[in-house]
C-alpha cells in the first residue's frame, strides 16, 4: 500500500509494465507511530479539516478519522509551522515513540507490474456552478457532502443539524437536485445517477434527527432506478417528505432566511422561504483525469471520464489497463464494488500464467504440544489513554497474580503495536506460555492479529482469549472508574478460568472441485463462462432453451452501439469453441446438494428425457428475465399496441410503414406500483432509443412519451436531450391519473392528462408502445433448490447490498444479470465479470478453510432427534446412519458457528469449538467466586 | 530519492484507494496476485469514509 503517492509514468506492455511513482513524505515513521493522538493535542497551528469538508478545524499533524488506514498520523506540509517557516517542532519531543521525522524526503519508486486498474474516483463540481444557488454567499446554503458530515454522529457537530448563520435548528430544509448534473451550463450534460438516492437518504436521516422538520426536494425526475431504491422513495413520502417537480431559479437571502424561487411545469412561479438549502451536487470527473490519461495513454470521453464500450465496459483503449468505479462513469457504491471485482477478474485473466508467483507465502513454526501443565500469560492493555484514563490497568494486572495457572502477567501501552506484538511473541516462547489472555479491545477487530502472533510463536491460534475492557469497561463506564476497574477484574478472572480449559483446535480444510456450474446462457452466463475460462477454470453452462444468447438476441442495437448482433455472434462462437466450457442446451437444474467447493447437481435434459450429474465447486445464477405483459393497455388484444421490444423489432424490419406518423409511448406500463412494484431501469432508455430510431426513419413522425420520471441516468441523458431536440414530446403523468388505452369503433385511442396544457387530451395514434418492465425467470424454483432468499419482487437477495453485491448468503453461490435486478447490457456484463471473479476465488485456493469454532456432535450422546437439523439456518447439519441409529453430523464447511444447535440439543451432545459447555460454565463460576467473597465481606 | 526497482511477477497496480480500488485490491489478492495500491491521499477509503450512512438501507458505511 503506497499512500501519499502520485503516479508519474507508465511504460511497457501488458504483462510487463514499468511504473514510476513518487511517494510524498508523511514526516512520521509509520512503523513507530502508535496513533495515540498526543501530537495533535500539542500542535499549536490550526488546519482546516478537508475530511469534514472544511466544517471543522484540526491540526497540521493529524489523522483523518479514528478508523483510518493506515492508522498512522501525518503532517500536512501546507500549514505545518516547521515545514513552512522552519520553527516550532513542538511535536517532536511530545511523541513518546519518537515517530516524528522531519528529515523524510519524497521518494521515487519504480515498480514492475503486469496489469493496471484505474479507480481514481470522481471530482467535485466547480464552486462557480454552486454560486448560482447562493453557495458561498450565504452560510445556510450547503452541499450535500457538507450536510452528510453535519448529520454524522462522529462529524464536527456530533450529528446536530443547524444553520451556520446563527446556530438555530432549521425547521424547513430544501434539497435542490441536479446541481452540476444535467446542466450544459457547466458542460455536465450527463446525469450523476446517485444524487436522487442520496438526497432521499439525507432527508430521511434529517427527519430521524428531528421529526418536526419540513423537507422539500425540488427535482426534474426522481431517478431511483436501482434495486429496491423506489421503496426508499415511498418510505420518504410516507414520512412526509415533499417532492416537487420544479426548476429552481435562484436562492436569495430574505431576513434571516433563504428564499427559493422556482418554476413548476404548468408555468407557475413560486417563492418559498427555507432555513437551510442543501445542494445535491453531482459527480464530476476526477480532477487529475487528464493527467492520468496522459500518463497512461487511455482515452477519455467528452466529459473527461474514461471512455468505455457497451460490450467491454471496463476495458480502455490500452490493453492491460482497466477501469473501475466512478471514473468509468458516475455510479453508486454497489456498482463500484461490482466493477472493482470485475476489474480484478479481468486483470487476473490477463496474468493467468503468472498467478501466485508474486504472493508471499508466510511460514509458521511447527505447532508445539502444549503438555498437561497450564501456563497462562495475561496481558493488560492501556490502549494509550483509551482504557488507562478510566480503568486502573495496574490494579487489573495485579489482580491475576495469584490465580491458578497464571505464570506471567504484564501491561502494555498498545498491545497491538508492532513492537508489543514482537514482545508478546518472545514472552510466549521465553516463559513457555500455552494459554494467552489479552485484556484490551474488541476481538472482532483484533483477535485475528493475536491469533497470528500465537501461530508465529508456535502455538495453536485457538489458545488466545480476549477480554474487551475498552468497549465494555472504560468506554461505557467512563464516569465510574472504580466500577469499571472492578468489572475489568471480573471479566479478566472469567477469561482466565476459561483459558484453563482451552484446547488447541485443528484448522480444517475441505478440497474444492475446480469447476463452476452456470445457470443461464444469456449474455450474463456466457460472460461468466468466458471470464472463468480466461482464468483457467472449467464450467458447465446450462441453458434451458435451444440456443445461447438470451435477451440480447432480441435487441437490434443499444443507445451506444450498433454492433449488438455482431457481438453476440462472436460471443456465442467463443463460448462454443472454448475447451473449458461445456454447453448443455435444453437443460434445467432439478436437484442440488452439497456445499461450497463440493456441490453435486442433477440436470435434466430435453424435457426430462435424460438426466446427468454435474460435480462443481461453485454455482453462478444468470437465469435472466423477460418482458412483463401488463393487463389494461390492450396489449395482445389490439395489434397496434406493442411492447418496446416488439417495436424495436418492427423498426429494424423492412416494412414501409414501420415508423408511422403518430406514436404514443407509455412508460411504467405495469411497473412502479402498477402490477410490479419496482422500476425496471432499462425502459426509459429503451423508449428514447426507439423514439430516436422512429425520428431517424420518419423525421416528421409525432412521437409522444408519457412518463412518470425519465430515468435516462448516466450518459443516456445525452440521448434524452437529443430526442427532445429532435421534437419528441415528453409529458409526465401521475400514478393516480394513468393514461388510458381504449378502442372506439376501429380506432385506437389514448386518453391522458397533459400536465403542460393542464387539460385532458384524447388522441388516435397509429401505434402505442408500452414500456412494460422486466420480470425474473424461474427464481422461485431455484430459490427453493438452493435455499437462497429472494426479495419481495422475486429477484435474488445478495449477501450484502453494498459490499457483497454478487454473492448470495449461501456460500459458493453467485448471481448476475437480470436474476439480480433489471439492468442494461453494460451493467450486466460488468456484473457477470464480477461474479466470475468472486466464483474463481474458492477455485483458486483449491480448498476452503473452516474456522475451528464450528459445532461438533458427540455421537455417543446424540439420540438422533433431529431438532438441530430443523433449526439450523444454514443447512449445515445432516442426519446420517451410524450402524442402525440416526445421528446428527455437522457439515463443517457450511457451519457459521452461530450455536443455535448446541443451545437446543436436549442431551448436550453438541459443543462449539472454542465455546464448550465446560468453558462457559467455568467462566460463570469464576464470575460467582468473588461476588460470594464480596457478599461475605459485607 | 531512489529506492531501486521492485520486480515481482504476477503483480497488479491499482491507482486510487477508494471503495473501488480497495475492493479490486482485496479481490486480486484473493485471486493470487500481489497488489500495489497507489493512493494520492494519506489514507485509503476515499469518499465512502465521509459518508454517514448509505442508501437504500441506510446502513453505517464504516
Amino acid at each position: 500500500m503506497l499512500t501519499n503517492a502520485d503516479l508519474l509514468a507508465l511504460d511497457g506492455k501488458p504483462g510487463d509494465f514499468t511504473v514510476k511513482i513518487r511517494q510524498r513524505p508523511r514526516y512520521i515513521d509509520a512503523d513507530a507511530c502508535t496513533a495515540c493522538g498526543l501530537c495533535t493535542q500539542y500542535c499549536p497551528k490550526h488546519h482546516v479539516d478537508p475530511y469534514n469538508e472544511g466544517l471543522a478545524l484540526t491540526r497540521p499533524i493529524h489523522i483523518d478519522y479514528a478508523q483510518a488506514v493506515p492508522a498512522t498520523y501525518y503532517i500536512d506540509p501546507s500549514s505545518c509551522l516547521h515545514l513552512q517557516y522552519d520553527t516550532c517542532q513542538i511535536c517532536v519531543p511530545v511523541c513518546q515513540s519518537h515517530a516524528i521525522d522531519f528529515s523524510q524526503q519524497p521518494e521515487e519508486i519504480e515498480l514492475k507490474v503486469g496489469a493496471v486498474i484505474l479507480s481514481p474516483g470522481f471530482g467535485k463540481i466547480d464552486p462557480a456552478t454552486l454560486e448560482k444557488f447562493g453557495y458561498g454567499k450565504h452560510p445556510d446554503v450547503v452541499t450535500s457532502v457538507e450536510f452528510e458530515r453535519m448529520t454524522t454522529a462522529s462529524g464536527p457537530f456530533m450529528g446536530e443539524v443547524k444553520c451556520f448563520s446563527d446556530g438555530r435548528h432549521p425547521k424547513r430544509i430544501a434539497f435542490i437536485q441536479c446541481v452540476g448534473s444535467r446542466d450544459l451550463g457547466c458542460d455536465n450534460g450527463y446525469c450523476s445517477s446517485v444524487c436522487c438516492m442520496y438526497a432521499i437518504k439525507e432527508a430521511l436521516v434529517a427527519k430521524e434527527h428531528d421529526p418536526e422538520v419540513e423537507i422539500t426536494i425540488y427535482y426534474m425526475d426522481i431517478r431511483t432506478q436501482g434495486k429496491e431504491f423506489d421503496k426508499a422513495r415511498q418510505r420518504a413520502e410516507a414520512m412526509g417528505i415533499r417532492f416537487v417537480r420544479a426548476k429552481v431559479a435562484d436562492v436569495t437571502p430574505w431576513e434571516n432566511r433563504l428564499q427559493l424561487t422556482y418554476a413548476t411545469l404548468d408555468g407557475r412561479h413560486e417563492f418559498v422561504p427555507f432555513d437551510l438549502v442543501v445542494l445535491s451536487v453531482g459527480l464530476e470527473s476526477p480532477r487529475d483525469a487528464e493527467g492520468i490519461a496522459e500518463i497512461t495513454g487511455i482515452e477519455l470521453n467528452r466529459y473527461k471520464f474514461a471512455k468505455s464500450d457497451t460490450f467491454n465496459p471496463l476495458a480502455t483503449n490500452r490493453e492491460g489497463i482497466v477501469v473501475a468505479g466512478a471514473f468509468q462513469g458516475p455510479k453508486d457504491i454497489p456498482e463500484s464494488v461490482t466493477q472493482a471485482s470485475a476489474a480484478a477478474g479481468i486483470a487476473a485473466g490477463l496474468l493467468e500464467a503468472q498467478r501466485g508467483q508474486g504472493i508471499i507465502h508466510k511460514s509458521y513454526p511447527e505447532e508445539q504440544d502444549i503438555g498437561d501443565e497450564v501456563r497462562i500469560g495475561v496481558f493488560v492493555c492501556h490502549c494509550g489513554i483509551n482504557i488507562a484514563s478510566v480503568v486502573d490497568v495496574h490494579e487489573v494486572e495485579e489482580s491475576v497474580a495469584d490465580m491458578e495457572g497464571v505464570v506471567y502477567h504484564t501491561d502494555s501501552l498498545y498491545s497491538c503495536s508492532q513492537d508489543a506484538i514482537e514482545t508478546l511473541k518472545k514472552t510466549i516462547i521465553e516463559h513457555r506460555l500455552n494459554r494467552v489472555v489479552i485484556a484490551a479491545c474488541s476481538p472482532r477487530t483484533h483477535e485475528p492479529l493475536f491469533q497470528e502472533t500465537l501461530k508465529d510463536a508456535g502455538l495453536n491460534p485457538c489458545l488466545v482469549e480476549m477480554v474487551n475492557i475498552r468497549d465494555q469497561c472504560s468506554w461505557v463506564h467512563a464516569a465510574e472508574p472504580q466500577a469499571a476497574t472492578q468489572k475489568s477484574e471480573d471479566l479478566v478472572r472469567m477469561a482466565v478460568a476459561k483459558a484453563r480449559r482451552m484446547q488447541p483446535l485443528p484448522a480444517q480444510t475441505v478440497p474444492v472441485t475446480p469447476r463452476a456450474l452456470i445457470i443461464g446462457g444469456g449474455i450474463a452466463g456466457m460472460t461468466v463462462a468466458l471470464t472463468l475460462a480466461e482464468q483457467g477454470f472449467e464450467s458447465v453452462l446450462l441453458e434451458k432453451g435451444k440456443t445461447l444468447g438470451g435477451n440480447l438476441g432480441l435487441l437490434n442495437h443499444t443507445l451506444t452501439s450498433k454492433e449488438t448482433a455482431n457481438h453476440l455472434r462472436k460471443l456465442v462462437d467463443r463460448v462454443k469453441k472454448s475447451k473449458k466450457i461445456d454447453v448443455l442446451t435444453g437443460a434445467e437444474l432439478v436437484q442440488m446438494s452439497g456445499f461450497i467447493g463440493n456441490f453435486s447437481s442433477v440436470v435434466s435434459r430435453d424435457g426430462g428425457k435424460k438426466e446427468e450429474t454435474v460435480d462443481h465447486g461453485v454455482v453462478v445464477l444468470a437465469t435472466g428475465g423477460h418482458e412483463h405483459r401488463p393487463d389494461g393497455y390492450l396489449l395482445g388484444k389490439n395489434k397496434k399496441v406493442l411492447t418496446q421490444q416488439e417495436l424495436e423489432k418492427r423498426l429494424a424490419g423492412k416494412a414501409r410503414n414501420r415508423a408511422p406518423d403518430s406514436v404514443v409511448m407509455i412508460q411504467c406500463a405495469g411497473s412502479r406500483g402498477d402490477d410490479l412494484n419496482y422500476c425496471s431501469k432499462v425502459c426509459c432508455n429503451h423508449a428514447v432509443k426507439n423514439a430516436l430510431q422512429i425520428k431517424e426513419i420518419n423525421p416528421d413522425a409525432q412521437v409522444i412519451v408519457l412518463y412518470r420520471d425519465m430515468r435516462t441516468y448516466g450518459y443516456a441523458e445525452d440521448a434524452y436531450r437529443e430526442a427532445r431536440l429532435k421534437g419528441v414530446v415528453f409529458i409526465p403523468y401521475d400514478l393516480e391519473c394513468k393514461p388510458e388505452v381504449y378502442e372506439a369503433g376501429r380506432r385506437l385511442h389514448v386518453k391522458f392528462f397533459d400536465s403542460l396544457l393542464q387539460e385532458e387530451v384524447d388522441m388516435t395514434p397509429d401505434l402505442v408502445a408500452l414500456s412494460v418492465g422486466i420480470v425474473p425467470d424461474g427464481t422461485e424454483e431455484l430459490s427453493k433448490l438452493l435455499k437462497a432468499p429472494l426479495t419481495d419482487d422475486r429477484f435474488f437477495l445478495e449477501a450484502h447490498v453494498k459490499l457483497r453485491p454478487v454473492e448470495l448468503p449461501v456460500d459458493g453461490v453467485y448471481v448476475c444479470g437480470l436474476a439480480h435486478a433489471p439492468k442494461p447490457v453494460d451493467e450486466t456484463i460488468a456484473q457477470a465479470q464480477a461474479a466470475a471473479a468472486k466464483a474463481a476465488m474458492p477455485l483458486v485456493k483449491g480448498s476452503v478453510s473452516v474456522d475451528p469454532i464450528v459445532s461438533k456432535v458427540d455421537e455417543d450422546k446424540c439420540i438422533g432427534c433431529g431438532i438441530c437439523v430443523s433449526l439450523c439456518p444454514f443447512a449445515a447439519i445432516e442426519m446420517i446412519k451410524v450402524g442402525k441409529k440416526r445421528k446428527a453430523r455437522t457439515i463443517s464447511a457450511s457451519c457459521k458457528a452461530c450455536g443455535i444447535c448446541a443451545s437446543h440439543c436436549p442431551t448436550f451432545a453438541i459443543s462449539m469449538g472454542g465455546f464448550t459447555n465446560e468453558q462457559i460454565i467455568s467462566q460463570i463460576e469464576a464470575f460467582g467466586q468473588v461476588t460470594e467473597q464480596e457478599t461475605a465481606e459485607v | 530519492m531512489g529506492k531501486g526497482m521492485e520486480h515481482r511477477a504476477g503483480s497488479v497496480m491499482v491507482v486510487g484507494g477508494g471503495i473501488a480500488g480497495v475492493q479490486a485490491a482485496l479481490d486480486l489478492t484473493e485471486l493470487g496476485y500481489y497488489v500495489y495500491l497507489v493512493e494520492k491521499a494519506a489514507v485509503v477509503g476515499g469518499v465512502m469514509a465521509q459518508l454517514d450512512k448509505t442508501f437504500p438501507t441506510n446502513d453505517c458505511s464504516l
